[in-house]
């Protein structure tokens, strides 16, 4: 008579997992939000006008816009370079590095390489940015696959090397002639076009939402590289080992896939993303190199990565948040007075809210829950 | 008065409900066995009774008294006490320190360390649970560790003592030790309540039989008033076959697998195989038996290309992959159901049918080039769900959501289902309920007929016996004896699985066996 009673089934809908994976990470943001606001106000100010004018100054107008879009664009290579990391299980903290190999390498091409077109030279010092990035996370990769060095240390290591070797070529080898410690100017050919700059004044007339201001052309670049990541993940036997191997290395070793080669292919994939958001700065908005052209985004990757669960996609709309956040803090200080730094304090408590995320997760899987226990 | 009871005990997880109104009672001084395929529900509800759950509804009453169990301690307080199946000990710590855990004997937090030997040797003698107060846990064998949790639980004053899978990690031997130790608990008024899928077991123990299935108490009966056959019945639900006959003699067609003068480090560097050889033909299921230890993991490991050995050779089908790696051995023809099937069979976080391409990812047809494709992959997992009864929902179900027996089908689909000229089966039936174990030596004896090598390795004699054409018993290393199926029996075998006399062999002694064993 029981005949027909199965073990009810342990599975979700797929759209359950979908909501938990979208849903938990928005939710994370509003309670940094609110949180935040709650700070601010503790703190004296106005939260309503603060948020207000970090919303204007990220995406309150095209110029704005541009802004935030200036901002992500490194932050969406560093944060798909984490992620693609932690899917093979790799914590690639020194994208930093990486990047910072990748802005040299692909300055120097520029500035050696000056009278190239821009349709030689642009695609040489991206793949140049690539290939040095790539380069610089490979000993790390190496030992970690022939001893086990643990990555964690020897990216780090390998970031401040990277760091101050930046720092010497500025003032040494590479400097420009002047006071102050940078190299020259790239050529022309070697800049990526602001993206207003590829429209006619007529055009940007008509359409104002073109007026990007400092937007370029690297956060085409940026969104490019997310969409073949995640084509790799999906759809090619290198993201499958890849991701076997993130899961579990002893099944995948089973199966007859080197863990090693996959370590060393995963690290070097993940610094070469690093490394075009070298490049990308480098040629797309300061158009020279100096010692203290990236603020932190290897290191906010690392956060961008953790808000995106290591999607390729989803680093798209985590960077566009921190890149919002960095982009609007300016205009929160000057028009709500509040404290930039205050930017730094909602960026942490994303991040601590995203960690925290049990606790959020924990709210769903209750309603969850009932819900079953009420079909059982 | 009953001692135990629960009445209606409800407790559901995401998904699931584990326990759906289950209702029994305990009396003094008997066994109760708890049966039930893996996730009927069984340690579900004993843990809610120890207090490591709280329900969801229902209660559970001790000496006829409704009692809130909110953690272990209270349970213990009460007088219930749980041995589980991963023992919680402290290794370095001495047999006495273990079990005075918590509540040991002294003033001002001085332990008096005579007083508590004392206590433990009392309790060891009375209840004849051998075993030396001063060694240490990690010197012990797992049947001498489980004494120490029964012990610690006796020494806590428990009146009821729940066992969770006890038998599942020890010898035939010590099964029967264990059993014996049973009674001289309930004959000193204690009640125990046994929880196990294994069907001997319940009918050598048990004074009565509670069968779970799918979180439900589905019947009650007692050892007299049924058989293996009817008790399976209730806890699957349909009717199980336990024999199965094989249909044809074996026939050597042609040596599949030739190990030669193996020699294998284990991973501290010791002589884990120490020299065997033995050959496996097409058409033949050879198992390898004994006791959990003696060089099986290892030896399997070198087969299938994870450990390299230090000596010897290892041919499939004439081709040396002694030194090949798992990559290699997979293209030669090899396939493994490996013994650790969540460690190394499966990737929980993939979805079938990923797990259904696994190793074979890089090949036509399920990749071109660097890439794969996608709709010969889920076409090929389609078709093997449904033709190893894999239950799910869809191909695209995450392998961690389906139940021990599902996971193990899924890792006997890819290896079977591969058409590998030898497969390599170590403990393939392992934690899996009756059901289940049923298909799994169906696809092996199936695998065998279609002219397949099969090494089966089993800590299971009754598997052994039931699959295999030649049994090698393996002892310290060695290969210490081979059997025909005709000859090999349950006792035969324990007796060389424990090295022939089934006491511990000295150096001297060892040679002996295993050279009459090749006679």
């Amino acid at each position: 008579m029981n005949e027909k009673r199965e073990q009810p089934v342990l599975v979700q809908r797929r759209w359950m997992v979908a909501a938990q994976k979208i849903g938990a990470p928005l939710i994370s943001a509003s309670l940094a939000v609110v949180v935040g606001s709650l700070i601010i106000w503790a703190s004296g100010y106005d939260p309503r006008a603060a948020f207000i004018a970090l919303f204007e100054g990220s995406f309150g107008s095209p110029k704005a816009i541009g802004d935030t879009l200036l901002k992500a664009t490194p932050l969406i290579l560093t944060g798909l370079a984490v992620a693609y990391g932690f899917r093979a299980g790799l914590f690639n903290i020194g994208a930093e590095g990486q990047l910072f190999l990748g802005g040299l390498a692909a300055t120097w091409l520029g500035l050696s390489l000056a009278g190239l077109p821009w349709f030689l030279l642009i695609p040489l010092m991206l793949l140049a940015s690539m290939l040095a990035g790539a380069a610089w996370a490979f000993v790390p990769a190496i030992l970690k696959a022939r001893i086990g060095a643990h990555e964690v240390i020897t990216t780090m290591m390998f970031t401040y090397i990277g760091r101050y070797l930046v720092s010497y070529l500025v003032i040494g080898p590479l400097k420009a002639p002047g006071q102050i410690p940078q190299t020259a100017e790239l050529p022309d050919a070697g800049q990526l076009s602001r993206i207003q700059a590829l429209f006619s004044e007529a055009t940007l007339a008509s359409f104002e939402f073109l007026k990007l201001g400092r937007g370029h052309l690297g956060i085409v670049v940026a969104v490019l590289a997310a969409v073949l990541v995640w084509f790799v993940l999906k759809y090619t036997t290198l993201g499958y080992e890849n991701r076997a191997v993130g899961f579990n290395p002893w099944a995948s070793q089973t199966a007859g896939i080197s863990v090693q080669w996959t370590t060393v292919k995963a690290l070097c994939i993940s610094g070469g993303l690093a490394g075009l958001a070298g490049s990308t700065e480098v040629m797309g908005v300061h158009h020279r190199l100096f010692d203290q052209f990236s603020s932190g985004f290897g290191f906010t990757g690392i956060a961008v990565a953790l808000l995106a669960k290591n999607h390729p996609i989803g680093v798209i709309p985590a960077a566009l948040l921190f890149g919002a956040l960095a982009a609007g803090a300016g205009r929160m200080q000057f028009q709500a007075d509040v404290p930039q730094k205050i930017v730094l304090i909602i960026q942490a408590l994303v991040i601590f809210f995203v960690a925290a995320e049990e606790i959020v997760l924990w709210f769903i899987r209750r309603r969850q829950k009932e819900a079953v226990s009420h079909a059982g | 008065m009953p001692m135990l009871e629960l009445r209606e005990v409800t407790k559901a997880f995401p998904g699931v409900l584990a326990n759906d109104r289950v209702s029994f009672v305990l009396e003094k001084g008997e066994i109760v066995a708890l049966l039930g395929e893996n996730g009927a529900g069984k340690s579900t509800v004993m843990n809610v009774v120890y207090g490591l759950l709280s329900p969801d509804g229902g209660e559970v009453l001790m000496d006829g008294r409704p009692a809130r169990i909110k953690s272990p301690r209270q349970a213990i307080d009460l007088g219930i006490g749980m041995v589980h199946q991963h023992f919680m000990l402290v290794e370095p710590l001495t047999v006495t320190e273990n079990i005075v855990l918590g509540r040991e004997p002294g003033r001002f937090g001085v332990i008096d360390f005579a007083t508590a030997r004392r206590r433990v040797e009392e309790l060891s003698l009375r209840y004849g649970l051998k075993v030396d107060p001063d060694a240490r846990i990690v010197d012990l064998p797992v049947g001498m560790q489980q004494r120490v949790e029964i012990l610690k639980a006796l020494y806590q004053g428990v009146r009821v003592l729940i066992l969770d899978e006890p038998t599942a990690v020890l010898t035939p031997q010590e099964v029967r030790e264990l059993f014996s130790v049973i009674r001289s608990l309930v004959d000193e008024g204690l009640s125990v309540v046994f929880i196990t899928h294994k069907l001997e077991e319940v009918m050598a123990v048990a004074d009565r039989i509670i069968v779970m299935r799918a979180g439900r108490v589905v019947g009650e009966t007692t050892p007299e008033k049924t058989d293996d056959v009817g008790l399976a019945r209730m806890m699957v639900g349909r009717d199980v076959v336990l024999r199965i006959e094989k249909t044809t003699k074996p026939t050597c067609r042609d040596t599949v697998l030739h190990v030669e003068g193996l020699r294998v480090p284990s991973d501290r560097g010791l002589e884990a195989v120490a020299g065997v050889t033995f050959s496996v033909c097409g058409g033949e299921i050879v198992a390898v038996a004994g006791v959990s230890g003696n060089g099986q993991t290892e030896l399997v490991e070198s087969i299938v290309g994870l450990r390299r050995p230090s000596a010897g050779t290892i041919l499939l089908k004439g081709v040396d992959i002694t030194r090949a790696d798992a990559r290699t051995s997979i293209e030669a023809g090899l396939s493994h159901i490996p013994e650790d099937r969540h460690r190394r069979g499966l990737i929980l976080q993939f979805d079938l049918a990923e797990n259904l391409v696994l190793g074979d990812h890089r090949v036509a047809p399920y990749a071109k080039g660097p890439l794969m494709r996608p709709g010969k992959v889920s076409a090929m997992a389609v078709t093997r769900i449904a033709d190893y009864d894999i239950r799910t929902p869809s191909a695209g179900v995450i392998a961690g959501n389906l139940s021990g027996g599902n996971q193990q089908k899924l890792v006997v689909a890819r290896e079977i289902g591969r058409n590998p000229e030898l497969l390599v089966a170590a403990q393939p039936t392992r934690g899996l309920d009756v059901g289940a174990i049923e298909f799994v030596h169906r696809q092996i004896l199936a695998a065998r007929e279609s002219g397949k090598a099969v090494l089966l390795v089993s800590l299971e004699l009754e598997e052994v016996l039931l699959l295999a054409d030649r049994v090698l018993v393996m002892y310290e290393g060695r290969i210490v004896k081979e059997l025909s199926s005709g000859e090999a029996d349950a006792e035969t075998l324990g007796y060389y699985m424990t090295g022939g006399g089934g006491e511990k062999l000295n150096a001297q002694e060892r040679q002996a066996p295993a050279h009459g064993g090749d006679a």
